[in-house]
Parts: structure tokens; sequence; C-alpha cells
């Protein structure tokens, strides 16, 4: 059974005149993984800093497993891992030294203390760094620090504010990997600003721009906007203009260059076999016939400026 | 959780060698006080020829030791402190506190007591060394034990002003240079009006209250004075945090 872990209400947040969140609501299930979308300056951290206690919203409330993060600031942020943008990490500690304080201070009691930091580690990949000074670390093995310290009290909600920014490929890769891994335990919260890892890592994407949700779906819905009614087709031998809108059901073709063309169809009007017919038909030399996919970063424009 | 956040700042001030060079500097300093007083004790007695004259050595050398206390926690714990709140904000660990389920109070009460603490071993030390007079003479233990609880006091009510000067700003080094004005304008007010024992200026410099520790006296009109002192600084500090959370 699907229950919702935590609720944003009406989230609001100015600073001076400057509205930087306005009327932000959503809800997170339990078990889910939340994309959270956005281009730079959208107000993604600052809706992270209001779910976690950093910030004090203008107007609007947290509600974190039934606990108010306004009135009970303590349980609400007892259910609450978070790893914000700048890893706070204390680069005078080694890895085992910092990852108990982080236990202690999530009241885990001194008798598991031990355990708690070797399951973080382990989950994390940490288990052969433990005595190394975090500053030494790597950028990809510091983040790892800062998802271990987010996920060691094993809270219902974790948070993670761009976890991969700045890391290499292969780094990008694991972190997403860990990130996966985490999401079948807890809810998780991410917030990037790179799609592709949307796709692969949410359940659920919102789109943030300028303050407002734009878009609030799931990744399939997502996907839908992205397949929309186009073909494109490649002739060596290619036909004019007049012969393909004579096909039943294009409605739009437009020219890409001496061989290519993409062509767009009226809803449930797929005229891919009809345009194969013609083509072996009249030997325009068909080589090429695919749906023509927009890339998830023009969904990302169009819908961040259909606001606008 | 005033302890956790309280071991954690010991522990990072014993990870760095910043704890241990101000530790060992300030161990150094109190160290070469104390035989200078043991030197002039010698000196001064030998020359005073009458019993009326004489003074018992606990107090002399005492005073030397402890009455320049003033002067080097000033210098030291700016240096200390400004790592407290402001190094943190630069260095964005803020969140870390922030985001666990600990108040804001006791983070800030955590970090105090763990700077006061770590500052403690210097006073125990400062007690021990003076109690090895002890070996040839015949000390006065109410007198150390006084003057041990008036440099805590002191230490703590610098400790506070620094704190929360340390949460100002996220420039460490500003943080360090607003504290040390403001503590030596603490300690040196009272010496403009000298003249005038009874002027308000001497209620309110810090000086003067240490003062009677180092005679000797525990006075509890000046044990307030510094228990006010550090609630008010602390109390400061909690709400410019808060205030941070609520603007952003």
């Amino acid at each position: 059974m699907a229950t919702a872990t935590l609720h944003a209400n009406d989230l609001s947040k100015n600073f001076g005149n400057n509205l930087a969140v306005n009327d932000v609501s959503f809800t997170l299930q339990k078990g889910e993984v939340l994309g959270f979308l956005g281009p730079n300056g959208a107000g993604k951290s600052t809706t992270m800093r209001m779910l976690t206690g950093n910030l004090a919203p203008s107007n609007g409330s947290v509600n974190v497993c039934g606990y108010d993060m306004v009135n009970n600031p303590i349980q609400a942020k007892e259910m609450l891992g978070y790893l914000p943008e700048m890893r706070p990490l204390y680069k005078e500690l080694t890895v085992d030294e910092f990852l108990s304080i982080a236990a202690r201070f999530h009241k885990i009691p001194s008798s598991q203390i031990f355990k708690a930091v070797e399951n973080a580690k382990d989950k994390c990949g940490l288990s052969h760094m433990s005595k190394r000074l975090i500053e030494n670390l790597s950028n990809g093995y510091q983040q790892r620090v800062g998802i271990a310290q987010a996920i060691i009290h094993e809270p219902e909600i974790v948070i993670l504010d761009e976890p991969t920014v700045g890391l290499d490929p292969i780094q990008i890769r694991e972190i997403r990997k860990l990130i996966k891994q985490i999401g079948k335990t807890h809810s998780v919260i991410l917030s990037t600003h790179i799609l592709p890892e949307v796709e692969m890592v949410c359940d659920r994407v919102q789109i943030i721009n300028e303050g407002t949700l734009v878009f609030n779906g799931s990744i399939e819905e997502l996907k839908r906007q992205r397949r929309g009614n186009k073909l494109l087709v490649g002739f060596s031998n290619t036909p004019p203009k007049k012969d393909l809108l004579a096909i039943d059901g294009v409605a739009q073709v437009d020219i890409i260059d001496k061989n290519m063309r993409r062509i767009h169809f009226k809803e449930k009007d797929l005229p891919a076999e009809d345009i194969v017919i013609k083509s072996t038909k009249n030997q325009w030399g068909l080589f090429h016939i695919a749906p023509d996919i927009t890339s998830l970063e023009d969904i990302f424009v169009q819908l961040t400026q259909i606001e606008n | 959780m005033i302890i956790n956040v309280a071991r954690k700042e010991l522990k990072s001030l014993f990870a760095t060698p910043m704890g241990w060079i101000i530790l060992a500097l300030l161990m150094f300093g109190f160290g070469f006080l104390y035989l200078d007083g043991v030197n002039k004790y010698f000196e001064v007695m030998s020359g005073s020829i009458r019993p009326a004259e004489r003074q018992g050595i606990t107090i002399f050398v005492g005073q030397n030791v402890y009455g320049a206390a003033n002067f080097l926690m000033t210098v030291a714990i700016p240096i200390l402190t400004m790592r407290l709140i402001s190094e943190e904000r630069r260095s964005q660990t803020l969140p870390f506190l922030f985001s666990a389920p600990i108040t804001l109070s006791e983070i800030v009460i955590g970090k105090f007591i763990g700077l006061v603490l770590f500052l403690s071993i210097l006073v125990l030390y400062i007690f021990v060394m003076l109690s090895t007079m002890n070996i040839w003479a015949d000390i006065d233990f109410g007198y150390l034990i006084g003057n041990s609880f008036g440099l805590i006091l002191l230490i703590g009510s610098f400790c506070a002003l620094g704190i929360y000067f340390s949460s100002l700003t996220s420039q460490p080094i500003i943080a360090a240079i607003s504290t040390f004005i403001a503590l030596f304008a603490m300690v040196i007010f009272g010496n403009y009006t000298a003249s005038d024992p009874n002027h308000w200026f001497g209620y309110v410099s810090m000086a003067k209250h240490f003062q009677s520790f180092t005679r000797g006296v525990i006075d509890t009109s000046d044990v307030i004075y510094f228990i006010l002192f550090i609630v008010t600084f602390l109390t400061f500090t909690i709400r410019r945090l808060d205030s941070d959370r609520l603007t952003g």
C-alpha cells in the first residue's frame, strides 16, 4: 500500500522582493524516488532547504511522516537524511570519526553506533576508506561519505541535492546505482539539472521553473511527451514535398537535409505503412523510417518556456 | 545531545594541529609566568625584612599567573572561537547540524561547552603547576581552587562573546579580529576610570570582576556578572542563528 511520507503544502519563500519558490505543493509516497528537475536558480535547493528545516518557509508547511516541521522539528528531522549541494563534511576527521558523529547526532544508541557506521560504509562502498581523512578522499568518495551520512540512521526519507555534480562519468554511474539501491528501502527526493539522470533513477518527476512547479508526473508521462506525432524518414531518391503531403494522415513535412524528411502526422493516423508502400511503388529509395523522439532537453525547454 | 555536540567540537579541536599548538603556547606562557613568579618571590622577600612586608608564596605567584590570564586569553580565545560558527559557515557544514534532530540551543550550548572543556585542560594544568609549590612550601589550596573557578568563568565569558561574533560573519578572520577588539576593550575598560573605583565603567569591565578572584575572594556579584554575561551572549548567538534560518 502506498502511503505518503512527506507533504509539502503551498511552500513559498521570498528573499526580500525576490520570490524564490512560489506555492509548491507535492506529496512523496513511501518507497518512491522523486526527481526534482529544474534549471539553475529555479528554486530546487531552496525547496530542499525548506523541506529539511534548514530554512523557514515564508508561507506553507512541510509535514514529515505526520510531524510538522515548524511545530515538531526534532521528530520531523529524525525521519530525514539530507545531503546538501555543498557537502557538509568535517574534512579534518576520518571517515569513521565523521560517520560516528553523524550517528550520534541522529540519536543512534551508543551500543549500535559501530554497527550503523559499518552498515552505512558497506552500502556506500567505503569500507576500505575507514581510516582515511575525508580531506584526502577523491571527489567521488567524499560524495559517498556525504550519502553515507544521510542514510546512517535509516531515515524514512533521504533528500539529496544534486548528488552527481562535479563527478566523472564512472563515479556518476556508481552514485546513481547507489541511489537506486537506497530507493528500494527509503523514499528519496533527488534534485538535478541533468535530464537523463532523472530518467534512469527516478519513478516520478517534478519540474520546477522560476519557483513554480510546471510538471508533476511519472517518468512514463514524460516519455510519452517525448514521442510526438513525428516520423523521421530518409529517401535516397527524395520525392517532392507535395507527394508526401498527399499521403493519408500526413499533416506537415519538414525538410532536414537532402535526404531526410520529418513527417508530422495527425493523432492516431500513423502513416508509416503508406509511406513504405508508396516508396516501394515509386522507387523513392527508402532507407530510414523511425519515430522522431524529442530529446528530453527539448521537452524541458518547452516546459520551462511555456510558462514564460 | 549537548554532550554530543561538545564531543564533536573537542574531536575537531584535537584533530588539527591548531588545538595542540594553542594549548602548548598557552601552557608555555603560564609556565613562564609561574617560574618568573617564583624567582621574583625570592628577590622581593629577601629584601623585605619586617614580617609585615612579607606575603605568602601562593598569593604572590598566583597573582603573577592568574593576573596575566586576562591578556593571554584575550589573544588565544578569538582564534579558537572563530572556528566554532564562522568557519562552519564558510565551509558550509552548518546544514549538517541544522538538519540533525538537535535544537539550535543545543548546538550553541554544546559548542560553548566543548570549547570551555578544552580550555579547562589549561585551568587544570595551571592548578597542578601551582600545586607543585606544595613540595617545599605550605600553600593555600583554597586560593587556587577559587582562582581556577574564576578563570573558568572568565574563559566562559570570553568564549560566549567569541561565539557570538563568530555567528555574525562567514569570514573567520573578521570574527577573530572583532572578538579580539571586543575582549580587549572589556579587559581594559576599567583602567580608564581606575581613579574612581565606583564609576559604572568599573562594574561593566570584566577585569575588575576577575581581579577579586585573583585576590582570593569569591564574590557572588562577580559570579553573577560572569554568568549573566555568558547567558546573554549565548542567547544572542541562538537568536542570530535562528534569524538565519528565517531569512536565509
